[in-house]
């Protein structure tokens, strides 16, 4: 065992960007479970944002142009649940889990043409002499800019919830659909947007993926980040901070037990593969003790006339 | 991560129930149960070369079904029953963690024969094949060893059964041969197919000092992050993966199975199916190496290449002595060779790899 082949810089550096997708498809769903849309199709969404964010960005050689391709293509997918649900009144578990299928194959599909290329690069942003503090410098400064943007967006949900008008409003609409709608607030368009928003962060984060983490194309890369996301919002109580918290907690303890193994460390291997799991959700366990309960509207249809 | 495999096979099988028993007599029906995605550039896709080259041998006469994404356990035990009920004659289940499964499903189902690959339990229908993997790794290895710069080689496990030991060993032993100071770093990813996780393993490994990054999971990942990383080499696993090549990719181990389930399916087509067990290599051709491309010193590329000659005319054996295991104790003689039952049920290192085996 020799632990100090583990360089702590380059281990933050790998947990943040580990934790990057886990955050964009979160704070999605956050935004729309708070509406009280329950949307299940959120690794259909990423994966359909991984393939589109990767297929523009091969073609256009841009890699940012690929980033709001993939919000775009996660937004239309999630369009296609907001129809279902917000329309046509449909189950919102089933057209979740159906989201989920139709966005893998039509991703496989869309994707055929692209295996075995490799993605133009998105450079770190040059933060110039701040990149040079020690330990600091390579551990906060050398990164790409939606990475900073992932962070910024879980602030920025905690301030629009928090202290705006809309922030208000689309919490209205999640506790109470009814009190909300006698108030004269479109229930059904505030719930459009925030899905949509939802699909386009869930878009960024599996392109994210696709084009940053690994990067390449394979069918069915998002290999299940999408339900450790829903998973996510919930034991982080709704609670944008406590979302990031948990995702760098996941994020982290994924690499550190790559890390640990590779050191050679003697703890069994099996509790270093389930720790992320199992860690994540106690600490957020222990977190959520104050009864902060999901929106009361959360899942329920809402129709005008009821 | 289960979860979604699941959801993904139980609407498959649903598909396939609603599109059975339209022609049933006429065709002879085979089906395979895939554990990852057949686009994955690696192990399931290999093993739909084969499907789609049974179609090709046999047209008409036959029709394939496939579920794919089907998670280890009782997931593929219903995918299974469900593909016995719409008629297959012939079940080709291509995942270690299907054994028991197989098995299961096999009782209840005598008429059908089914197909497992890399495992080691067999009933009156049930086959079992692999093929000799470790073959390849002794190739793989040699190269390495003479590679590596940093003497790190890493290596990516999935799930640490005796097929994933095997290589392990055989590598190890033909790096240490040509190259004394060689260190293996194991990571187990515990899974066969998720890109991001292979990709972080890859990185973490290269982050602590390797040069080579072995793997046995099925993705192209741990290629793109070597190549990410630059100055790093690779091997394709179960696929060629040349789209990596020359570099980091340079060289790899092809599954052939189109060769095994064509003649599978033959003899169920004619009545002369029998419950066999299969472990070809190098030699039948059931593993291929992939061009070892010009990134490989000449002479390196010389010997590895005679070296995969004389394990195909059966000159060369992988695990010849003498040979000790981990703990210090006698494994293999001088020159006595490994037999096969003891390579099956792998479950140890040989001496010098660190580490132990989570069991």
């Amino acid at each position: 065992m020799d632990l100090s082949v583990i360089n702590p810089v380059l281990f933050v550096a790998g947990f943040l960007v580990a934790a990057t997708p886990l955050i964009f498809a979160a704070i999605g769903e956050l935004i729309a479970e708070k509406s009280g849309v329950l949307n299940l199709g959120v690794e259909g969404m990423m994966i359909t944002g991984a393939i589109c964010g990767f297929a523009v960005a091969v073609e256009t050689g841009s890699p940012l142009i690929g980033f709001a391709a993939a919000a775009g293509g996660g937004a239309a997918l999630s369009l296609l649940f907001a129809f279902l649900t917000q329309v046509t009144l449909a189950n919102q578990v089933a057209s979740g889990l159906a989201l989920t299928l139709f966005g893998l194959g039509l991703s496989a599909l869309l994707g055929q043409n692209y295996v075995g290329i490799k993605p133009p690069r998105l450079g770190d942003i040059d933060f110039g002499p701040l990149a040079d503090i020690p330990v600091l410098g390579p551990v906060l400064f050398t990164h790409d800019i939606i990475l900073y943007l992932g962070i910024a967006l879980v602030a920025a949900t905690w301030a629009v919830l928090k202290f705006t008008r809309a922030g208000l409003v689309l919490r209205a609409v999640g506790e109470s659909h009814d009190a909300a709608h006698a108030l004269g607030f479109k229930v059904k368009r505030i719930r459009t947007l925030a899905i949509m928003f939802g699909g386009a962060c869930a878009g960024v984060g599996g392109a994210y993926i696709s084009l940053i983490r690994v990067p390449q194309w394979t069918e069915g890369m998002t290999a299940g980040v999408g339900w450790i996301a829903l998973a996510l919002v919930v034991f982080a109580s709704w609670k944008p901070w406590r979302l990031l918290l948990g995702a760098y907690l996941f994020g982290g303890i994924t690499q550190l037990q790559l890390n640990l193994q590779g050191a050679g460390v003697a703890i069994p291997v099996e509790y270093l593969a389930m720790s992320p799991y199992l860690i994540t959700i106690l600490v957020l366990v222990i977190l959520s003790r104050d009864k902060s309960a999901a929106p009361a509207s959360l899942g329920r249809i809402f129709h005008a006339s009821s | 991560m289960k979860l979604s495999a699941l959801l993904t096979g139980a609407a498959l099988a649903l598909g396939l129930a609603t599109t059975a028993s339209a022609d049933a007599h006429s065709k002879t029906k085979v089906g395979f149960v895939f554990v990852g995605p057949v686009g994955d550039g690696g192990w399931t896709y290999e093993h739909d070369q084969g499907r789609l080259a049974v179609e090709k041998e046999f047209g008409d006469a036959v029709e394939t079904v496939y579920v794919e994404n089907v998670a280890e356990g009782p997931d593929s035990e219903r995918v299974m029953t469900q593909m016995a009920l719409d008629g297959a004659k012939l079940i080709f289940t291509t995942s270690f963690g299907y054994m028991d499964p197989t098995i299961n499903v096999a009782k209840k189902f005598p008429d059908v024969k089914f197909e497992h690959a890399t495992g080691y339990k067999r009933a009156d229908n049930v086959s079992t094949y692999s093929a000799r993997f470790y073959e390849g790794r002794a190739i793989q290895g040699h190269i390495a060893g003479n590679m590596t710069e940093s003497n790190i080689i890493g290596y990516i496990g999935s799930y640490p059964i005796p097929e994933v030991i095997r290589g392990i060993n055989s590598a190890y032993i033909h790096a240490k041969k040509v190259n004394p100071d060689v260190q293996f770093k194991i990571v187990w990813a515990y899974t066969w197919f998720d890109p991001a996780k292979e990709a972080d393993a890859a990185k973490v490994l290269i982050e602590q000092g390797a040069d080579v990054i072995l793997q046995h999971t099925d993705s192209t990942a741990p290629q793109a992050a070597a190549q990410e990383a630059g100055n790093v080499i690779t091997f394709g696993q179960a696929s060629d993966m040349a789209q990596y090549a020359p570099k980091p990719r340079v060289s790899s181990i092809i599954d052939n199975w189109a060769p095994y389930y064509i003649a599978r399916t033959k003899a169920v087509m004619d009545g002369t199916w029998t419950s066999t067990d299969t472990w070809d290599g190098i030699g039948p051709g059931m593993v291929g190496i992939g061009e070892i491309s010009d990134a490989v010193p000449a002479n390196v590329k010389e010997e590895a290449l005679a070296m995969k000659d004389k394990i195909a005319s059966g000159e060369y054996h992988p695990f010849t002595g003498p040979v000790k295991k981990q703990d210090g104790s006698d494994w293999l003689a001088d020159g006595e060779v490994a037999d096969d039952g003891t390579l099956a049920g792998m479950n140890f290192y040989v001496e010098g790899i660190e580490g132990t085996i989570p069991q």
